[in-house]
């Protein structure tokens, strides 16, 4: 397999947001039994039909890959982890709708993976500032999951989506909200299967169809204004 | 002296915010309180010690300090915190979330019943006491607190040095790095070969056995029965295969980022900060080895000053090592239990503290912790110490000795 034809994205997340069961699910479309620990990055192939039910119909494998670990690790795990982020194609971000702090980890975690300086032992090179106008015009796809959406009290369900409509919009991705341990969210046909297609299918568009060199410009280019979102607390 | 213990209570609630729960959500605030009331009665007790030896306040508002300060932590260590630990344990088994309460008592009272037996093989009471005294309880708090201290003393003891003297780092270079990492690529790269392979059978396992079933007749069924066998030993094969990679991709990760931190521990030992480290790593491994032959050598004085050195770095350690574990070790589900384990851990090691410290304190401000804690029989307490932190140091010395000479072998192989 030349690395000419991999197609790679990103699952990140704190611990213990459900990534890997996650990952499971989209991969093996079966629910994961025994969850443990991610050490280092576990890696797993999704089959995808590319424009499915068109005549332009073709299967590409998609590799998704579950980097393990938390924002406030040691700086030696997060130079170890930034081998991982080389020549990413699309990044799906993962929090816990019941624990805030993780959506608001994930601002960090993508500037993490998108901020990587290519220097030979990874070193991040960033101010760490949030940066709306980047993800506007960000070149990699990103798509926004939240689990564990049946803990979520009847009540407090409204709440907890207008918040993360408000992160999706800060990140200019699309969001899905689910329980990784019932395949129902993601049976073919519902809103949440559709949502998955299409960003796959636009990950797939940007790697082997739109070769623009001039939309490749990396993150560290564009030091322009510090918009901070006003969203969260 | 309230307003020091608010004081203390407010660094306590400011290090659960920002060090501990960084990047959880507090719902309970029970454990938050805990917490803080634990850390700030714990330094407290420093506070009346150094108070003691400076003389400030009157001697009988010391002595009411003292009791007052002493019943809370007691009741902290031995009531509440426990039996907060069982509550929340029992509320993370889904089975028993009904009773909850019931079982966190059952909890309790076994905690208790296992608390008291801890008494009896040691010679630490005169039999003069009655059962429900002060002198029973903080003997057995001061037992396990102090096995707690000997064997974190040991280690640290031993681990100081090793860490911080320069003679003992091993030479990393950055290429040494480049090429685990390389390594590290490589094999994740077999690894999505090898899954793409699977999914690419199983799909064709998948479409023939579709097609399959349209299939009538005695040829057809054998047929079908036959290549799905050879496709699935294939694929029971090729996972195997994968496990072993993914083992050996775990592994590779975890040396990499072994030789990260000793580049970064070698490029600290460099500045200014590091070398000052690196002294004081000198220093105390020299202390640390009177100590292990007990030369009683130098007056009491000189080493009361140690004595306060050691009571700041050892506060100053504790915080940053259950930081370090707390980080290791938990999760949104376990948070709280692990937080009210290391309070209990804190109260404890904080009251022994305070019983071995009578030791190096020079003679006349020992009276009033005499007289504070009752007839306990400290000299139990300190050859105890003496025993445990021999024997966690003498094998701290063994385990770091075969860590050390193992570490260079792996790293010829590359």
């Amino acid at each position: 397999m030349a690395s000419l034809d991999r197609v790679k994205v990103l699952v990140l997340g704190d611990s213990g947001v459900g990534k890997s069961s996650l990952v499971h699910l989209l991969c093996q479309n079966q629910v994961l039994g025994n969850p443990s620990w991610t050490v280092g990055c576990s890696v797993d192939v999704r089959v995808q039909d590319y424009k499915e039910g068109t005549p332009e119909e073709k299967t590409y494998y998609i590799e998704l890959w579950d980097v393990g670990g938390s924002v406030g690790s040691a700086s030696s795990v997060k130079s170890t982890r930034a081998v991982f982020y080389n020549s990413v194609n699309g990044i799906i971000l993962v929090h816990d709708l019941t624990n805030k702090k993780s959506s608001q980890n994930l601002y960090r975690w993508s500037l993490e993976a998108l901020n990587k300086d290519s220097s030979p032992t990874g070193v991040i090179v960033s101010n760490g500032d949030y940066d709306r106008e980047q993800f506007a015009e960000n070149p990699v796809p990103l798509l926004l999951i939240g689990t564990k959406f049946d803990q979520i009290p009847e009540n407090k369900r409204n709440e907890v989506l207008t918040r993360t409509g408000f992160l999706s919009e800060d990140f200019n991705a699309e969001e899905i909200n689910l329980d990784c341990t019932n395949p129902r969210y993601l049976a073919a046909g519902t809103s949440n299967a559709v949502k998955l297609s299409r960003f796959f299918d636009k990950v797939i568009e940007k790697r082997y169809f739109t070769r623009d060199p001039s939309q490749m410009t990396a993150f560290t280019d564009r030091k322009r204004f510090n918009f901070k979102s006003l969203h969260y607390d | 002296m309230f307003t020091s213990q608010v004081l203390f209570f407010g660094f306590g609630w400011l290090f659960f915010m920002r060090q501990l729960f960084k990047d959880y959500e507090v719902r309970q605030y029970v454990v938050q309180v805990v917490f803080s009331v634990t850390f700030a009665f714990s330094c407290t007790m420093f506070e009346l010690i150094i108070f003691e030896i400076l003389g400030a306040l009157s001697s009988s508002s010391r002595y009411f300090h003292w009791k007052l300060n002493l019943y809370v932590i007691l009741l902290v260590l031995i009531f509440v915190v426990p039996f907060y630990i069982g509550y929340f344990v029992v509320s993370n088994i889904r089975l028993l979330h009904r009773q909850r309460l019931l079982f966190a008592c059952m909890v309790w009272f076994t905690f208790m019943y296992f608390f008291w037996k801890l008494g009896d093989p040691f010679p630490i009471l005169s039999p003069k006491h009655g059962i429900l005294s002060i002198e029973q309880l903080i003997s057995r708090v001061g037992v396990i607190g102090v096995t707690l201290m000997a064997l974190l003393s040991g280690f640290g003891a031993v681990n100081c040095p090793y860490t911080y003297m320069s003679y003992f780092l091993r030479n990393v270079t950055d290429s040494d790095i480049l090429a685990l990492e390389r390594r590290l690529l490589q094999t994740m790269d077999m690894i999505v070969s090898k899954k793409k392979r699977i999914a690419m059978t199983r799909r064709q396992m998948y479409q023939r056995g579709e097609d399959q079933n349209k299939q009538t007749g005695f040829w057809g069924m054998i047929k079908s029965v036959t290549s799905t066998q050879t496709g699935s030993e294939n694929l029971s094969l090729i996972q195997q295969e994968v496990d072993a990679l993914e083992e050996l991709s775990r592994q590779l990760f975890l040396e990499t980022v072994d030789l990260q931190a000793t580049k970064e521990r070698i490029e600290y030992s460099k500045t200014f900060q590091g070398k000052y480290f690196n002294f004081l790593g000198y220093f105390f491994s020299i202390y640390c080895v009177w100590k292990i032959f007990m030369v009683k050598f130098w007056s009491q004085h000189i080493s009361f000053i140690l004595v306060g050195i050691i009571i700041v770095t050892s506060i100053r350690g504790l915080l940053i090592t259950l930081t370090k574990f707390f980080y290791a070790i938990s999760s949104s589900k376990s948070s709280n239990v692990i937080v009210l384990v290391l309070a209990q851990i804190m109260g404890m090691y904080f009251v022994s503290s305070v019983l071995l410290m009578r030791m190096s304190m020079p003679l006349e401000y020992r009276s009033i912790v005499t007289e504070v804690l009752g007839e306990l029989q400290f000299n139990f307490y300190h050859r105890w110490f003496d025993v445990i932190f021999l024997v966690s140091a003498l094998s701290s010395i063994l385990f770091l000795y075969l860590a050390h000479k193992q570490a260079p072998e792996k790293h010829m192989t590359l």
